[in-house]
């Protein structure tokens, strides 16, 4: 490990606008971005309904007058329902991954990828990068927004790229080594997972040339902060994002490592309970609503994250006057996130039903026996369908396994039992038991 | 000609072969002979007993999953090239065979396998016009508990 610290640099001087002056320029592009939206289905119906006028916003508190956008909306008008500019000004869509096996596609103006470069440069350089780094990225590249948001916020702070995208670990150490790297992207556990094919190839890990890395695209702790810096002999930072709202680079850590910053000259966040849909107190839990300000292509007005966090307004030492989140804790749904892949029990019903023979009783088992997340399926055989053939068993177990992979984009193991031995309840059945501890967030 | 045979789903687990077992032990049914599949979640016991209705339900009683599948007993000529007549004679029939697996006892110079087909009358015709012994069930119970 090369002796390195994060010394305290600032990308944009948005950053660091007083409170009052923020407040009044969010509240400036709020009228903008709800007169955007107004021709938007979904918001031409909810603003007729709730005789909503962009020129009727006095202050932020009218916020609250807004609807709320939630992944089903977005889902029912699949695909591009809430494209708000023509789709000739599209210049890139991404998509993630939904209950339904068919993806949530968002969409980018040439200006909504300028500004997503420019955001995940602000995390960036908060987070320690300078122009003289190179950048292992090993986050996917596709759909999926974490390898290319990364891969231009890099560019734009004019790092060098190695964009070397998810999977083959052995050669990824080989990279890290020949290449030099100084900083590593990816998510936390595959960090980890890095880390241990390192050691088994008898490298130690922290001689690589790496100084720090920024993870994101999971649920993490800091105990596995804690890991992934003992590991690699790195700082770790922190990052948050999701494609509905643009991707990574809606928050990110600074040198305090204290909370992540949330871009707020670009995104008003609001936590409520979301049950009462009120907001919450200051730095308690809460879900986290982001309202996007100045995005063009697929603007979104309280869009409902289901993501578990708290809010803590309190000034920083690092001078950025943002408002900052703390990890994310939990999710307001059953949504389970297995390798930086989103996976939904419904997905795995789904899956099940596809499959001729393959019975609804089924238990969900997630767990993190190494580094690396394992999700088992244990599925109930019908008494109709069992056979004396093991050929004809196997082929059933192996069509469960395939159609889980084409609906989730995930490995599972698929487990055959005998019938009647998953637990029935009376109440909602029992389907997802997640033995990866929440340890100290 | 054809015996039935009983096949139970098992979870790779310990205790789960002894559940079945205990459970036709203690009903008295004797176990003539059986064949174990497996993979590493999960197997597939096949057994032969004479009353095969009676432990189905002893079975299923003990909460097991139980199917009964038609299988054919043959004899098999003792010696070196006993089974690859068989064989050949079934390969030339055009018959494929799911699995097969063996009786402990012996008739005469003469072995007893247990044949799964997916057309066991279609193999039946193959073999007898071959004059190779099809072993009914009832001739076959008496043979394996004398």
């Amino acid at each position: 490990m090369t002796q390195f610290a994060i010394e305290n640099r600032i990308w944009d001087s948005a950053e660091t606008r007083p409170r009052e002056e923020l407040k009044s320029l969010q509240l400036q592009r709020l009228r903008d971005i709800v007169a955007r939206v107004a021709h938007v289905p979904f918001y031409k119906e909810a603003f007729a309904r709730e005789k909503i006028r962009p020129e009727s916003f006095r202050s932020l508190d009218d916020l609250r007058r807004l609807p709320f956008t939630t992944k089903a909306a977005l889902r029912d008008h699949y695909p591009l329902g809430f494209l708000a500019v023509p789709r000739e000004k599209v210049v890139r869509f991404h998509g993630s991954s939904g209950t339904t096996g068919k993806p949530t596609f968002v969409a980018y103006t040439r200006a909504d990828l300028d500004l997503w470069a420019n955001l995940c440069a602000r995390f960036l350089v908060a987070g320690g990068l300078r122009p003289e780094h190179t950048v292992h990225i090993a986050f996917g590249y596709g759909l999926f927004t974490g390898g290319f948001g990364l891969h231009y916020g890099v560019e734009k702070v004019g790092a060098a790229v190695l964009p070397v995208a998810s999977g083959n670990t052995p050669r990824q150490v080989m990279l890290l080594e020949d290449l030099q790297s100084d900083v590593l992207v990816c998510t936390p556990s595959y960090a980890l997972n890095i880390a241990e094919v390192a050691r088994s190839e008898g490298k130690d890990p922290r001689s690589l040339n790496l100084k720090f890395g920024h993870f994101g695209g999971e649920m993490w702790t800091e105990d596995m902060r804690g890991q992934i810096e003992a590991e690699l002999g790195i700082f770790a930072f922190n990052n948050y994002g999701l494609s509905e709202v643009i991707g990574p680079g809606v928050s990110g850590e600074c040198a305090a490592r204290d909370g992540m910053h949330i871009q707020e000259d670009h995104f008003i966040v609001e936590c409520i309970d979301p049950d009462t849909l009120e907001p919450v107190e200051d730095c308690e839990y809460g879900e986290l609503v982001f309202t996007t300000l100045t995005k063009e292509a697929m603007p979104l007005l309280r869009y409902r994250t289901r993501d578990i966090a708290a809010l803590d307004p309190c000034a920083c030492p690092c001078g950025r006057t943002t408002v900052r989140m703390s990890r994310v804790s939990g999710r307001t749904d059953d949504m389970l996130i297995i390798r930086g892949v989103n996976v939904f029990p419904s997905q795995i019903e789904e899956a099940l039903l596809q499959v001729e023979g393959a019975a609804p009783h089924y238990l969900i088992e997630v767990d993190r026996p190494g580094v690396l997340d394992q999700i088992s399926v244990k599925v109930e055989v019908r008494p109709e369908d069992f056979s004396d053939k093991m050929s004809q068993m196997q082929a059933l177990h192996d069509a469960i396994d395939r159609k889980i992979q084409s609906i989730t984009g995930i490995r599972a193991i698929v487990e055959l039992v005998a019938p009647q031995t998953l637990e029935r309840s009376a109440g909602k059945a029992r389907r997802v038991i997640d033995h990866r501890t929440k340890k100290r967030l | 000609m054809k015996i039935h045979q009983l096949s139970l789903f098992l979870e790779n687990k310990p205790g789960r072969l002894s559940e079945p077992c205990k459970a036709l032990a203690s009903a008295g049914i004797n176990i003539l002979t059986l064949s174990l599949a497996d993979t590493q979640q999960f197997g597939i016991l096949r057994l032969i007993v004479r009353d095969w209705q009676q432990a189905k339900a002893v079975l299923e009683k003990a909460g097991c999953v139980v199917k009964m599948t038609e299988v054919v007993a043959i004899e098999v000529e003792d010696r070196p090239g006993g089974l690859a007549r068989v064989l050949g004679v079934l390969e030339e029939g055009g018959i494929n065979i799911e699995y097969m697996y063996a009786f402990t006892f012996r008739s005469g110079d003469r072995a007893v396998i247990v044949f799964r087909f997916d057309n066991p009358d279609a193999a039946v015709d193959v073999l007898r016009s071959h004059a190779i012994n099809v072993i009914g069930g009832v001739e076959l119970y008496e043979r394996a508990e004398a």
